[in-house]
């Protein structure tokens, strides 16, 4: 029973009143920002992760994630009240939500996809408790070969499931690549591309890069954009669904779960990806499929799971490789090298109390949520009402007290303000910035095991083909991009992204 | 002579072009080892040769595909918002956190449409009482608060 000691020890860790403060923060803040469009997760972690340095580290990383599923909670109200996605990956929750507000069951809505939310994220923290000691096991046997390999095959995956044009994706992960091994080079002591910036020497930091170019970016994209929102004035009488839309909710919601967490492990899923499949899924299997769009209740209850339980799987390949799945998770290693904790199988053995701690509190969290979510409705509507033209130079000033105070040094205010140019070059030329942030924050792993691996085998390169996991890893990678590349494929994918923006 | 039918595309690439011949011209000089002992200067090549080939197939093919035009709207938004960031960091050490943050709600403020200047006066300043009660004493954050010529 040692699966129940583990989760003793982490609830242990959870419940203490700090943890549970810093949990709740968490929620509320991912609850606001999923709330409030136009700014996302990856903006906000990047935002907070020079203010938790000063926190302590099993701190951060609750808070952190709980902004991650807590976006997922608020981006549904949004959504299914003012038919605007509050979060991308609630996106898709507007073609159904809407409607069924206009009908006025918005209650329901609510309901369905707090409750679903809440029953996917139990299901994902779950699996990745159970998950976790077998598959740090097999990183352990991982040498430098393999570790190559799965990068690989990590930012190939992250390719082919992610949106946008496939090519432009490789080439951003090669250009994050590049940024990421700006600054000393381990090896040989000398500074690369630093450019004579004592600053750039250390490297260019996470939370520059990721507020400039997703943060600003995404400041500067709203105000071109002009959203008129007309939130739904009519008073929310009952949150109840009715005993018809429970029947057709829970099936939808557990197929979302499966789907969402499935999802969640893959390389360039997460919670975006997992909303619009689990749409998709739900719309082919339905008896009734001219429904959606007009307010089916799976359509609610669907997406709204598969976002957080993928929010919830998309740790177990951070916390037990130390390989980033997604954007989001890049930022959660960002956090712990801020801490001087690197990500990898050697977390759990030497660091047993914070792994599992962060665990439990998830479990936690998304308890939290359902009471935050419901009751209070009305005060995260009210939010909505705030105007766009008050929003934005507040999370402008947040962002810069952040990036300066990340080491006292307005450089890194100067630096940020760079990407933030340089993110809004990459959406006028629609290259998505995920792919970029992935290979920044692999960049020098990949290089120091590309290092090792040929050092081991004498410069022979054959080395990731004669080891048989690392030979299957770049297999599998080659026919991620075989299936990319074949015309049903690319169809399919394109449909997949399309329903949710139709 | 080919015409450009994808300028996203066109452009791109000619970005990620200019990425790696930057990437190999600036690393021309770090030293590049060996395949068994490689120098700092192996792998930054190595991305920089994937770079150009890549920006250069996103260019052959914009040759090829057809795909909207790049939307220029007014660079207004743009510059000032970036702005208003860079007025912050010149700021914020001299005559710190309260008159720099009133400075990047006003200046940015005037990025939106709706720009309305008495509200932004009086957000910047209920923002920079928020942000000296929240970082500065909340969190501890090294801030200067004041102007430095007010600081003993």
């Amino acid at each position: 029973m040692e699966f129940l000691s583990h989760l003793a020890l982490g609830f242990g860790v959870a419940f203490t009143p700090l943890n549970l403060l810093y949990a709740l923060i968490g929620c509320l803040l991912g609850t606001l920002i999923g709330v409030l469009p136009g700014i996302g997760p990856v903006a906000t972690i990047a935002m907070l992760l020079p203010i938790t340095y000063g926190v302590p580290t099993i701190s951060a990383l609750i808070m952190l994630a709980g902004i991650y599923y807590g976006a997922q909670y608020g981006g549904s109200t949004t959504s299914i009240l003012v038919n605007l996605p509050g979060e991308a990956s609630s996106a898709v929750t507007c073609l159904d939500g809407y409607q069924m507000a206009r009908k006025g069951r918005a209650g329901a809505a609510l309901c369905v996809a707090a409750l679903g939310s809440f029953f996917a994220g139990c299901v994902g923290t779950m699996l990745l408790a159970a998950f976790a000691a077998p598959m740090t096991e097999l990183a352990l046997k991982f040498g430098p070969a393999e570790y190559f390999s799965l990068m690989v095959l990590g930012m190939i995956g992250a390719v082919v499931l992610a949106h946008g044009s496939l090519l432009k994706a490789v080439a951003m992960i090669v250009l994050g690549l590049l940024f990421g091994i700006v600054g000393t080079d381990v090896n040989s002591g000398m500074a690369r591309f630093s450019f004579g910036v004592p600053e750039l020497t250390d490297g260019i930091g996470t939370a520059q890069i990721a507020v400039g170019v997703f943060g600003f970016a995404e400041i500067l994209m709203s105000l071109s954009r002009q959203e008129a929102r007309d939130i739904l004035q009519q008073k929310l009488t009952s949150l109840m669904p009715n005993r018809e839309e429970i029947r057709r909710a829970i099936p939808a919601a557990i197929r979302g779960t499966a789907v969402g967490s499935l999802l969640g492990v893959l390389p360039g899923g997460g919670a975006l990806l997992a909303s619009f499949a689990a749409y998709g899924l739900e719309k082919k299997v339905s008896r009734r499929p001219q429904e959606f769009g007009t307010g089916a209740v799976e359509g609610v209850a669907a997406p709204e799971s598969a976002n957080n339980a993928a929010a919830q799987t998309s740790f177990i390949p951070l916390l037990t490789l130390g390989i980033p799945p997604n954007a989001v998770m890049a930022l959660m290693v960002g956090a712990m090298t801020i801490h001087n904790i690197q990500p990898g199988p050697q977390v759990m053995t030497s660091n047993p109390a914070l792994f599992w701690g962060l665990i439990a509190s998830m479990w936690l969290g998304n308890l939290m949520l359902v009471v935050l979510n419901l009751p209070l409705i009305g005060m995260w509507v009210k939010l909505l009402t705030v105007p766009y033209r008050l929003l934005y130079p507040a999370i402008l000033l947040f962002c810069a007290i952040g990036v300066y105070s990340l080491s006292n040094s307005t450089v890194d205010v100067y630096m940020t303000a760079v990407f933030g140019v340089l993110g809004y070059v990459f959406a006028k030329l629609e290259c998505e910035p995920a792919p970029l942030l992935l290979g920044f924050v692999l960049g020098p792993l990949l290089e120091e095991n590309l290092r090792r691996a040929m050092l081991l085998s004498r410069g022979d390169p054959t080395v990731f083909f004669t080891r048989p996991l690392s030979l299957s890893m770049l297999i599998l990678a080659a026919l991620l991009l075989l299936l990319i590349v074949a015309p049903q494929v690319r169809k399919t994918r394109e449909e997949a992204f399309q329903e949710g923006e139709a | 002579m080919a015409r450009v039918r994808h300028p996203k595309d066109f452009a791109a690439g000619l970005m990620f072009i200019a990425f790696g011949l930057a990437a190999l011209i600036i690393g021309s000089d770090y030293p590049l080892g060996a395949a068994a002992r490689m120098g700092p200067g192996y792998f930054p090549r190595i991305l920089g040769i994937l770079l150009i080939t890549l920006g250069g197939s996103l260019v052959l093919r914009a040759l090829r595909l057809r795909g909207p035009r790049i939307d220029l709207e007014s660079p207004r938004p743009l510059l000032i918002v970036i702005g208003s960031v860079v007025l912050f960091g010149l700021t914020a050490e001299k005559l710190g956190l309260v008159i720099a943050s009133i400075l990047l709600i006003g200046v940015s403020s005037a990025a939106s449409t709706e720009f309305r200047w008495k509200e932004a006066l009086v957000s910047g300043l209920i923002l920079a009482a928020l942000s000296v009660a929240g970082f500065v004493w909340g969190l501890g954050l090294q801030f200067p608060v004041w102007p430095a010529f007010l600081r003993h």
